[in-house]
């Protein structure tokens, strides 16, 4: 049976490097096989770039990737949101991993429930 | 978000500028094109848009397609919108999928090369637009990264946006599973390929981007 890899992600880690790095980064780890759960996840602009970065890595044997975070905070909807937020893309943990072993189950507001296979 | 894109986002809404860009997305074979023609086929029905391709095999649409100057009415409301019918978000294009539908090799992997530009496409348009409608299928899970990213990148960019849940005419729809997924945007169930529930439809594009 082979092993896999997982690495769980600091904010401290990923919030030292600015985004394309992050998602350069987050990339070439998952095209090694690694599962990746990240603290504080990406930012939405992050997201679409890491959507738009892994489309130009999809080849015959990379199929993209999947990921799952949980749906954002809509506090910031409501007025005292609006009078406190700091941020409106407020992070949220997220794994992410090759789309060939990481499989979603199940993901609502609160649970996000996946099948990891190997190659 | 640069400064300037804000600074622009800004003064569009303070002057309520009237010919906003539109752009249509969602996940694959969520039916985003069937509302697009849909809205063609309501409001310029001159023949003079070229109507898109639809097809059960995913990525039909790999290529943004723009209907330009589209003016709708509803309850005396009217707005010109150019619509842009963006090819499905996705993260990951498996060619096998394609050749599970009865396409050969060789044509599934043209089909997964094109698909992952269109994905590149609609992700580089929405630095472009000036509101989304987010198209989901009614009947699929609406927790998907595609779906929370789209919502994601409308609130940061603080453009506005219409959920909508197309397919309810199928048995198994769940539309108010959309609604309560997030409760926090406008939204409104519609069948695009039946024509079902389109003047309110219409009435929520006039208000959320009039």
């Amino acid at each position: 049976m082979s092993d896999i890899q997982l690495d769980l992600v600091s904010d401290a880690k990923l919030s030292k490097m600015g985004s394309t790095e992050k998602v350069r980064y987050i990339i070439d780890e998952v095209r090694k096989g690694k599962i990746m759960v990240l603290e504080k996840g990406l930012d939405p602009l992050e997201e679409a770039k890491l959507i738009e970065m892994t489309m130009a890595e999809i080849h015959d044997d990379f199929y993209g990737l999947e990921i799952e975070s949980y749906p954002r905070d809509d506090s910031s909807s409501t007025f005292l949101g609006k009078l406190f937020r700091k941020d409106s893309g407020q992070q949220k943990l997220t794994v992410i991993g090759p789309a060939n072993q990481l499989k979603t189950l199940r993901k609502d507001n609160s649970l996000i429930s996946t099948l990891v296979s190997t190659r | 978000m640069g400064v300037i894109s804000q600074f622009k986002s800004f003064f569009g809404r303070l002057f309520k500028k009237k010919n906003a860009r539109i752009g249509i997305y969602g996940p694959p074979n969520a039916g985003k094109t069937t509302l697009a023609n849909r809205i063609v086929k309501d409001w310029k029905d001159d023949g003079t848009e070229p109507l898109g391709s639809v097809s059960h095999i995913a990525h039909e649409t790999r290529r943004a397609q723009c209907h330009h100057r589209l003016e709708i009415e509803s309850r005396g409301s009217k707005i010109c919108i150019d619509i842009v019918d963006t090819p499905g978000l996705a993260t990951k294009i498996d060619f096998h999928d394609f050749m599970k539908e009865g396409l050969g090799e060789k044509e599934a992997k043209q089909r997964s090369r094109e698909a992952t530009e269109g994905v590149i496409e609609s992700v580089k348009w929405l630095d472009d637009l000036d509101g989304v409608i987010l198209v989901m299928d009614a009947t699929a899970d609406p927790y998907t990264q595609v779906n929370v990213t789209v919502i994601g990148n409308m609130e940061a960019r603080k453009l506005p946006l219409l959920i909508v849940a197309n397919k309810i005419d199928l048995p198994d729809a769940a539309p108010e599973d959309i609604k309560d997924a997030f409760p926090q945007h406008p939204f409104i169930g519609i069948s695009a390929l039946e024509g079902t529930n389109m003047e309110t439809f219409y009435e929520a594009v006039a208000k959320q981007f009039g």
